[in-house]
């Protein structure tokens, strides 16, 4: 890489070529105000202007964002013409923007808030004519409101470079312009997977979860027995809201906060993964044994679900019929919790907190019910639990660490907690199987080829007493989509693949705090390279300190089906465990 | 939602496959669509990202950026009025209103029995015939009111003697 000299306030430096000045200054040291560009360039429309400095050699004033340096290069940030210009710019925004900042969920970590405070347009400086208002409450994972929008378009960059989906696009011209599905569809009637990676990177509140908490706190109103649990990659990011650094585990102080917020029981979800396990390392041996459809594809990520639902409808049979984890822990509460403490499943409200914006859909699936009683009744974000904490009073950093409740479902094990990675299904898979096919344990335990932490396919065979199994992970749908259209065509040798909706799996899932260098000030500058591997630490850490690190050698699973399930893939287990996939139509109408 | 004919798709689809060496197809498949069909609607769209792997969401985007791609049918005959500047000055649009009130329907409709489209354009770049109309590719110049009248008569009397 080629050095060019620059200056920058009069002051020079040294800086690699082909940086924009944008990224040129920030290695300086200088922090320019900017809003629509974001991680390298994923997105980069130059289009709102906020980033606007003086440069020699340009015309007028350049976006940093998109404006590359170049060999004597000087560059004024503070200048009086760049100032007032970042500030106008901020200014035409906010014109046009819904500035009911208060009632905004996203107040705290708004973008927009934040360059207007740093550019100095709090005023309204301009008032005119609004561009009309779109509003989309109809999906359950999202929402939509445009009025929020700043038409940076990071949304659509994100939609199509982890999925390849493009379900977001710029709609009409000019002030009539905004950022929607096609023909201004509802999410909901769109082939949208509801995975919230368009939320994670939206700087505004446009685009937000729909949010449950409400329904949380209707039911502990109600007096009901709500019991609340945490997917594994909650622990690994809740930190981040309370100003832990990116990949601080916070598993105890979660526990604790959980339980003074009123909730019966708190359990782990963790369980729930041991348990499905169970069954679907039972129903992968049974396929191999008995000519079933291969390869299987895992179950658990409902964004996943989702896509293959809507691209995929001829490869369904590859799907397990697991339900994923917290689903199946849901009817396990809802059915066995429930009759051991004499309460009517009625009066049972299960809450789970997750990574996750999908499954806010997922429950609400018609197959996610057992005789009409839902498995869980409400879904809530990371980021939704970060807010119950912080509007209770809870100073987290000052909790003790706790433990989950351990009646019934207490006990969990380290294949369980993995599950929130890119390829944790799959090694806690893996390692229940060799232990069914051998009768013994897999020595190393870890399985080093299925690990990761970002996107793209990883694959390995691994040989157990001379049976090769073939494996493959993809997360993000661009990834998947390889390894289905070789199903499709046939040509695929795999026995088992594990597919995640979100790439890296669900450490970075919708749900999960945003990560925005802005409000990350003691993080490194590559943060948006390097979270989704800090955070899988944090889970691969928590794995290595269990004892128990094998979901067949959880007691508590075992003495669930001693008690009630009988065996993996019983009739009962299928009953509350399994569940079904129907192909549906993109544009729905 | 509703399903397209089959010879539909395969005429789609050919066109899609004029271009496949193209770099950047999309603007030239819309456009012989829209010559072909008179309008794109979504379902034809969802067979262009299916062949082309454009997202729907970015073609609906470019249908609607520009005026000239249609999302409804247009009439078998589409008349464009000039309201670029020069036009205005001129009178575009009393011209234009005479044919709203005589089609009785407003710029951006199409007749209810099919006939005739009306489209308000911006500038065609015919100042020096100002005010320009156009018709199916048919530039009348120097348009005032009470030409209108006689202008659409000889359109449907074409139509009920071919």
């Amino acid at each position: 890489m080629s050095l060019v000299n620059i200056k920058i306030e009069g002051v020079p430096y040294q800086v690699e070529s082909g940086l924009t000045i944008l990224e040129a200054a920030k290695a300086c040291g200088y922090e320019i105000p900017s809003l629509c560009t974001f991680n390298h360039g994923e997105c980069n429309q130059g289009s709102c202007r906020v980033c606007l400095v003086e440069a020699t050699g340009a015309r007028g004033l350049v976006a940093s964002c998109v404006y590359p340096v170049n060999e004597g290069m000087e560059i004024r940030i503070s200048s009086p013409k760049a100032v007032e210009a970042r500030r106008r710019s901020v200014e035409l925004l906010l014109s046009n923007h819904n500035k009911n900042c208060q009632q905004c969920d996203k107040n705290g970590k708004c973008e927009l808030l934040h360059v207007a405070t740093l550019t100095g347009a709090r005023e309204g400086a301009f008032e005119g004519v609004h561009s009309e208002t779109y509003i989309d409450e109809l999906a359950p994972g999202l929402v939509r409101d445009t009025s929020k929008c700043i038409l940076c378009g990071r949304c659509i960059a994100r939609c199509s470079n982890a999925h390849g989906l493009g379900i977001l696009g710029f709609e009409n011209r000019g002030f009539r312009t905004f950022v929607s599905p096609a023909q201004n569809r509802s999410f909901a009637n769109s082939p949208c997977i509801q995975c919230g990676q368009c939320v994670n990177v939206c700087p505004t509140g446009a685009l937000m979860e729909h949010s449950e908490i409400w329904k949380v706190d209707k039911a502990l109103k109600e007096g009901k027995h709500v019991v609340v649990q945490a997917a594994p990659a909650v622990r690994a990011a809740l930190g981040e809201e309370f100003g832990y650094p990116i990949g601080t585990p916070v598993t105890g102080k979660m526990i604790a906060a959980m339980r003074r917020l009123g909730f019966e029981r708190v359990y782990d979800v963790n369980f729930g993964a041991d348990l499905t396990i169970m069954e679907e390392g039972t129903e992968l041996l049974h396929r191999v044994s008995y000519g079933g459809v291969l390869p299987m594809i895992t179950s658990c990520s409902p964004g996943w679900v989702n896509y293959a639902e809507y691209n995929y409808g001829d490869l369904l049979d590859h799907l397990s019929s697991c339900k994923s984890p917290h689903q199946m822990q849901g009817a396990i509460i809802k059915s066995y919790w429930a009759e051991q403490n004499g309460y009517d499943p009625k009066d049972v409200f299960v809450v789970s907190v997750m990574p996750c914006v999908a499954k806010k859909f997922e429950r609400q699936r018609e197959q996610m019910n057992v005789n009409g009683i839902d498995d869980v009744d409400a879904v809530i974000t990371t980021r939704e639990l970060a807010k119950m904490i912080k509007r209770s009073g809870i100073i987290f950093n000052r909790l003790p660490d706790e433990e989950w409740d351990q009646d019934i479902m207490g006990d969990y094990t380290g294949a369980g907690v993995i599950f929130g990675v890119t390829g944790g299904v799959m090694e806690a898979a893996l390692r229940t199987v060799y232990y069914k096919l051998t009768g013994k344990e897999y020595g190393k335990i870890v399985f080093d080829e299925v690990r990761g932490h970002d996107a793209g396919i990883r694959e390995a065979s691994i040989d157990i007493n001379g049976v090769v199994v073939n494996v493959a992970i993809a997360s993000g749908m661009k990834s998947a989509k390889v390894l289905l259209d070789e199903i499709r065509e046939g040509t695929s040798k795999y026995h088992f693949i594990e597919i995640m909706g979100c790439p890296g799996g669900c450490i970075n899932g919708g749900g999960q705090p945003y990560v925005r260098p802005v409000f990350l000030p003691n993080e490194p500058d590559n943060i948006l390279d390097i979270y989704k591997e800090k955070r899988a630490q944090a889970l691969y850490s928590e794995d290595e300190r269990q004892v128990l690190r094998q979901s067949h050698n959880n007691p508590q699973i075992q003495a669930l089906y001693a008690k009630f399930l009988g065996e993996p893939n019983s009739h009962k287990a299928h009953e509350l465990l399994h569940t079904t996939y129907a192909a549906r139509e993109g544009f729905n109408d | 939602m509703t399903k397209l004919s089959n010879s539909a798709v395969l005429k789609i689809t050919e066109i899609c496959d004029r271009y496949k060496d193209e770099p950047t197809p999309l603007m030239m498949i819309l456009s012989d669509i829209q010559n072909e069909y008179g309008y794109i609607p979504l379902e034809v769209q969802e067979v262009v990202s299916k062949k082309t792997g454009i997202s729907v969401a970015e073609i609906y985007g470019v249908v609607t950026f520009y005026s000239f791609f249609s999302l409804t049918p247009k009439g078998k005959y589409v008349i464009g009025c000039c309201l670029g500047t020069a036009c205005y000055v001129k009178g575009a649009q009393q011209v234009i209103d005479k044919f709203s009130e005589i089609l009785e329907i407003k710029p951006g409709e199409t007749s209810k029995d099919g006939m005739f489209t009306l489209d308000a354009l911006r500038c065609i770049g015919a100042c020096g015939i100002a005010p320009a109309v156009s018709i199916n590719g048919t530039v009348y110049p120097k348009m005032s009111v009470d030409q209108v009248s006689g202008i659409i008569n000889d359109y449907r009397n074409k139509e009920a003697n071919a």
